[in-house]
């Protein structure tokens, strides 16, 4: 690498309830990515004119976050025309994807400056609802052995023997760590509350927490994926995993990540025009890594990308302060876990996906920011941010607190 | 000479008449396509003129369908040129649906495959009334897809929803069926009503377009842009999986050819279609199924194997002896067949149980719809339940399908012969004892066969016809007339333990069961089995059929073997067979345990305890269906090579409609075609390295990879 990549700032929205009476479902995606925009320029005092380009992942690009939604939000915050703008599709990753994009260009010597970040408003922008082969096209479908994510994540619970309560319990624990967060004031000093064009707040904190989670309340809730397990999916996943006898539909809405609304931003620069603007790198970027997986488990990803990500960086686990395992499902964090031998007490420190909800293409670069958080609160070193990723993909990223 | 009579009326109608010449049904051949190819093209120069098109046939079916001779034939270099020869034909199909005069199919009689397709170019469709006539798309039961637009046409004109079971399951439809499913628009009682109907659409229809050519045409059902069809489409693969298990490339190319179709114009959908009927047409699943599901089939049916030693004569009276399942089963097929039956058993109450049998099945196709009350009453008065030996006076053919035990068969056997008149034959249904012994045993071995029939004899077509070392030609003759005369596909075998259909499918689950032994996960090895293609799997069907009978059969071979100085080989399932009688007291099904547990109140599953029983390290997923499948192709050889075998297409048949054998290999010895003599030696050595002798290949099958020679 011939120079390095710093991060000056990420930030990110409250994540709202992906529903109708959700507390973001009012704000129209490109407002809620262009004001975040907004705000980091006003954080940072930015000249935006010195940002060549915004690289934004959005999974569901199509109707309101369709059309570029990175450019079309560059214009909707005022900035300059020179600001230029693309979108990435790295499914569950797309966030993440575009910062190490960014990333990877201020590296090269190829930009000098750019934010990288994610969107989704899954509230009004139904996951899904940009199709593609595939799912819908059963040439591809077939080859792929397609099913949908809740059976993978089924899968891992069923051949690692996660039983219906350990998964309940994680989940438990991820609703006591945010919810402790929150009472405690550790939800991280990124999280910018969302306000109207008037400044007035329209979502405040991240709404998905339950205070009051209980197993008992957990352990009533039906299993999501039985049913379209019946339809034949659970069939696909027996054609590859053959000594599985019968999969066990352990995860519900309440162990599996939220579906919800929310953006994401990073700033990400060289030293030099860190120098030049007045800007104190938070981070760096110490590598990245992304590989391929058997794509019918889908979510078995992250240990292999953080392992290739670490090697990459001439770190081990065990350098390893903290963890950002996205909680797509339970079993994909519990998996990561049993594979790596990392301690519990490293991941998802402040709670994950399950409690707080994962707006698919921002939670990448929400993850960023939250682990930038905690390291900084912590006074730790070095930080992976990781995600599973549709279609048997992983990706992880190796981050350094200045 | 043309395949076609082009007859243009005063009226301004032309009628196309499909007559090919010598033949005696219409077929979508080169000939055909030329002579399809000229009718358009003097129809394009006149159709100004003209009123309408009417496609009819002088054949007594309206046209039969492609021309499998020729498709037998390409090789899977060829995929180019099937592609030009269906995009010829559709080409021309195009051109008559968009003369923009009205198109007619007056359909005079079954239309099937090609034959149908050429139906559904038509604006409007009057089927005869005919219960005999039959239209669908067979395609995909010969590994096939319907490449001359069937696909395009039928989803468009029904929705891809209602379209499906037709392409992927090659339903044929009845008149009835095809009338209210939307596929014709009329039906005709008789010919002449079905041309003037034609006639009469043609000229209240002057401007008629196909519907789906359409300015505004809604597919029934949507497009996959439309979200109520769009949540559909994920699933069906999967559906589509639990069916083929990955062993059947048509009918993914349907589902394929079939959504794609409808994201596109009607003159693209029909070329991808053609695009997937090429790879499909050419792939050596498509080989396998066309040369035994049809060609050795057709021969075989045809009496290929039938000695010529007695005119074809029909029976008219059979007994059966044994009104148990399989004796009712018997009784039944032949009195469907219009065979009066005479069913003895010990009491008449036993025997009547064989009567009820047969109205249950009755019964059952009453309320499907499939009989009438008078048909299923003129079935039953056929039947006649009996308990004493001279009621079988005048039966032409007497099978006992008694219990399996030598001493009860050659007493029911003597009790019957002595009210047979001479030249009557005696038939055993027996799956075990050798027909030789048995006929041994009575004082008229020339007459003496096996008529080895398969559970449920009402679903199971194959019946392996056993010669015993004396039966006569002429008995073999007449019994083979017989099956064929109760419909049911005959294969003829020579006499030995198990005969050719027991002993391989015994070669089957003792494999299963060997791995079982060696640690195997067994949910594994069923799986192995069913993506291998097999129906089911080794460890269930052996629970269906019970570990006790496995057992039994096995010690009175072994007692018969001793008698002649001789051992039974060793097989490492007979160790896991004892273990499961003798320790864990697990029989099968019956007993609600074997290698499955049988929750009284929800599905089977294994016995949990089989897997921490038997522990080993697993071995690759293809060599245990490969181990399936080759101790079964093995096994077919070393029948061949003892003779008890003595044509390709009995074993190739006799497997599939048998045991289920792998259909998309076309059979146990065309598996060993399809992979190639060499190649199958080389791997069955490699497994016998690996897995044991039992797959040494044979020295007859040495002989001809080394020769170059096929099955």
């Amino acid at each position: 690498m011939s120079r390095s990549a710093y991060i000056y700032d990420a930030i990110r929205t409250p994540r709202g309830k992906g529903k109708a009476d959700g507390g973001l479902y009012e704000v129209k995606p490109v407002s809620l990515l262009s004001r975040q925009l907004q705000t980091l320029a006003e954080r940072n005092q930015l000249d935006t004119n010195r940002v060549s380009d915004v690289v934004i992942g959005c999974v569901s690009a199509v109707g309101e976050q369709g059309g570029n939604i990175a450019k079309a939000a560059a214009l909707a915050a005022h900035w300059p025309q020179t600001v230029a703008g693309s979108t990435v599709n790295r499914f569950c990753a797309s966030g993440l994807e575009a910062v190490n994009i960014a990333a990877m260009k201020v590296a090269s010597g190829f930009e000098d400056l750019m934010v990288a970040g994610g969107v989704e408003s899954m509230s009004r922008v139904a996951m899904g609802s940009d199709g593609g082969a595939w799912a819908f096209d059963p040439e591809t479908n077939m080859i792929a052995g397609f099913a949908p994510q809740g059976i993978g994540a089924d899968l891992i619970a069923t051949i690692e023997g996660f039983s219906r309560d350990d998964v309940d319990q994680f989940a438990l624990r991820s609703h006591q760590k945010a919810a402790a967060a929150e009472a405690e004031g550790r939800s991280g000093a990124s999280r910018v509350p969302f306000a109207d064009q008037n400044g007035v707040t329209i979502l405040g904190r991240d709404e998905l927490v339950r205070k009051d989670a209980s197993a008992a309340a957990l352990g009533q809730l039906k299993a999501s994926f039985a049913k379209i397990g019946d339809f034949g999916f659970d069939g696909v996943a027996y054609h590859k995993y053959h000594a599985v006898e019968r999969i066990n539909h352990v995860h519900t809405a309440g162990n599996s990540s939220g579906i919800s609304d929310g953006a994401a931003v990073v700033l990400i620069g060289s030293e030099q025009i860190g120098r030049e603007l007045g800007l104190k790198a938070k981070a760096r970027v110490v590598s990245a890594a992304i590989v391929g997986s058997e794509p019918t488990i889908m979510l078995t990803g992250p240990t292999a990308a953080t392992r290739l990500a670490l090697s990459k960086a001439g770190l081990s686990f065990s350098d390893i302060d903290l963890f950002e395992v996205n909680e797509a499902f339970a079993a994909v964090v519990m998996k990561f876990q049993k594979d790596t031998g990392v301690p519990f007490e490293k991941i998802n420190v402040n709670g994950g996906a399950i409690a707080l909800g994962h707006p698919l293409g921002a939670t990448g670069a929400m993850l960023t920011s939250t682990l930038i958080d905690e390291l900084g609160r912590r006074k730790l070193r070095y930080g992976v941010v990781t995600l599973c990723i549709g279609a048997g993909m992983g990706i992880a990223t190796v981050f350094e607190r200045l | 000479m043309s395949d076609i009579r082009f007859d243009r009326a005063a009226s301004g109608i032309v009628t196309l008449t499909f007559d090919a010449p010598n033949q005696p049904v219409n077929t979508m051949n080169a000939s055909f396509r030329a002579s399809l190819h000229e009718a358009v093209e003097r129809l394009k120069v006149e159709a100004s003129d003209l009123k309408g098109v009417i496609l009819t046939s002088a054949k007594a079916t309206f046209f039969a369908g492609g021309d499998l001779k020729e498709l037998s034939q390409v090789g899977s270099a060829d995929a180019g040129k099937v592609f030009s020869m269906v995009e010829g034909l559709k080409a021309d199909l195009r051109r008559l649906e968009t003369l923009g005069i009205p198109v007619v199919a007056a359909i005079n009689g079954s239309a099937l495959g090609g034959g149908w397709e050429i139906a559904l170019a038509c604006h409007h469709r009057v089927l005869l009334d005919d219960p005999r006539a039959k239209i669908g798309l067979p395609e995909v039961t010969l590994g096939l897809l319907p490449g001359g637009g069937g696909i395009v046409r039928t989803v468009r004109l029904l929705g891809l929803e209602k379209a499906m079971p037709l392409l992927l399951e090659g339903k044929q439809l009845s008149p009835k069926a095809a009338l209210e499913g939307g596929l014709v628009h009329a039906l005709a009682a008789t010919p002449q009503a079905l041309l003037a109907a034609a006639e009469a659409w043609i000229l209240s229809h002057p401007s008629s377009r196909q519907v789906f050519d359409d300015e505004g045409y809604k597919v029934p059902g949507g497009t996959p842009k439309q979200p109520k069809l769009a949540e559909m489409l994920p699933v069906a693969p999967a559906m589509l999986l639990e069916k083929t298990k990955g062993c059947y490339p048509a009918p993914v190319a349907i589902l394929a050819a079939a959504v794609e179709s409808l994201q596109i114009s009607v003159d693209a959908a029909l070329r991808v279609e053609s695009r997937y009927f090429a790879q499909v047409a050419t792939s050596q699943t498509a080989r396998n199924m066309i040369s035994t599901l049809f060609f050795q089939l057709n021969a075989l049916k045809a009496g290929e194997n039938r000695p010529e030693a007695a005119a074809p004569v029909k029976v008219r009276r059979i007994g059966v002896l044994g009104a148990g399942m399989m004796g009712a089963g018997i009784a039944y097929a032949a009195a469907k067949a219009g065979i009066d039956v005479v069913i003895k058993d010990v009491d008449l109450t036993a025997a009547e149980k064989g009567k009820q049998y047969a109205e249950k099945l009755l019964d059952e196709r009453l309320r499907k719809g499939q009989i009438d009350d008078a048909s299923k009453a003129a079935l039953l008065e056929r039947i006649k339940p009996v308990d004493r030996y001279e009621d079988l006076a005048g039966c032409e053919l007497v099978i006992e399908a008694v219990f399996e035990d030598r001493q009860i068969k050659k007493d029911v056997t003597e009790k019957t012969l002595a009210h047979l008149a001479k030249g009557a034959i005696m038939a055993s249904n027996t799956s075990t004892l050798p027909i030789t012994s048995l006929a041994r045993a009575t004082t008229v071995p020339a007459n003496f066969i096996g008529l080895h029939f398969f559970s449920p004899v009402d679903k199971m077509q194959l019946v392996e016809i056993i010669l015993g070392s004396q039966t006569s030609p002429e008995t073999v003759a007449r019994s083979f007339d017989f099956v064929r005369q109760i419909d049911k596909i005959p294969i003829i075998v020579n006499d030995s333990r198990g005969f050719y259909t027991s002993r391989v499918f015994g070669a089957f689950t003792q494999e299963g069961i060997a791995m079982l032994g060696e640690g195997q996960s067994p949910i594994a090895i069923e799986r192995a089995a069913l993506q291998a293609g097999m129906p089911v799997g080794p460890l269930a069907v052996s629970d269906e059929v019970s570990l006790r009978l496995f057992s039994l059969v096995r010690k009175a071979t072994e007692a018969d073997l001793a008698k002649a100085g001789k051992e039974l080989p060793h097989h490492p399932a007979n160790a896991v067979i004892d273990r499961m009688l003798n320790d864990f007291g697990r029989p099968g099904k019956a007993a609600g345990a074997g290698f499955y547990e049988y929750p009284k109140d929800g599905k089977k599953f294994i016995w949990p305890k089989l897997s921490s029983t038997y522990r080993g390290e697993p071995i690759p997923f293809d060599d245990m269906k490969d181990r399936l499948l080759f101790i079964q192709a093995l096994e077919t050889v070393r029948t061949f090579e003892e003779g008890v075998l003595t044509s390709v297409s009995d074993a190739n048949i006799g497997s599939i409609f048998g045991f289920g054998f792998a259909p998309w290999s076309g059979g146990t010895l065309q598996f060993i075609n399809a992979y190639g003599l060499r190649a199958f030696t080389e791997r069955a050595r490699e497994l016998s390295s690996r897995y044991g002798e039992r797959f040494s290949p044979p020295a007859l099958l040495i002989a001809k990879a080394e020769r170059n020679e096929a099955f």
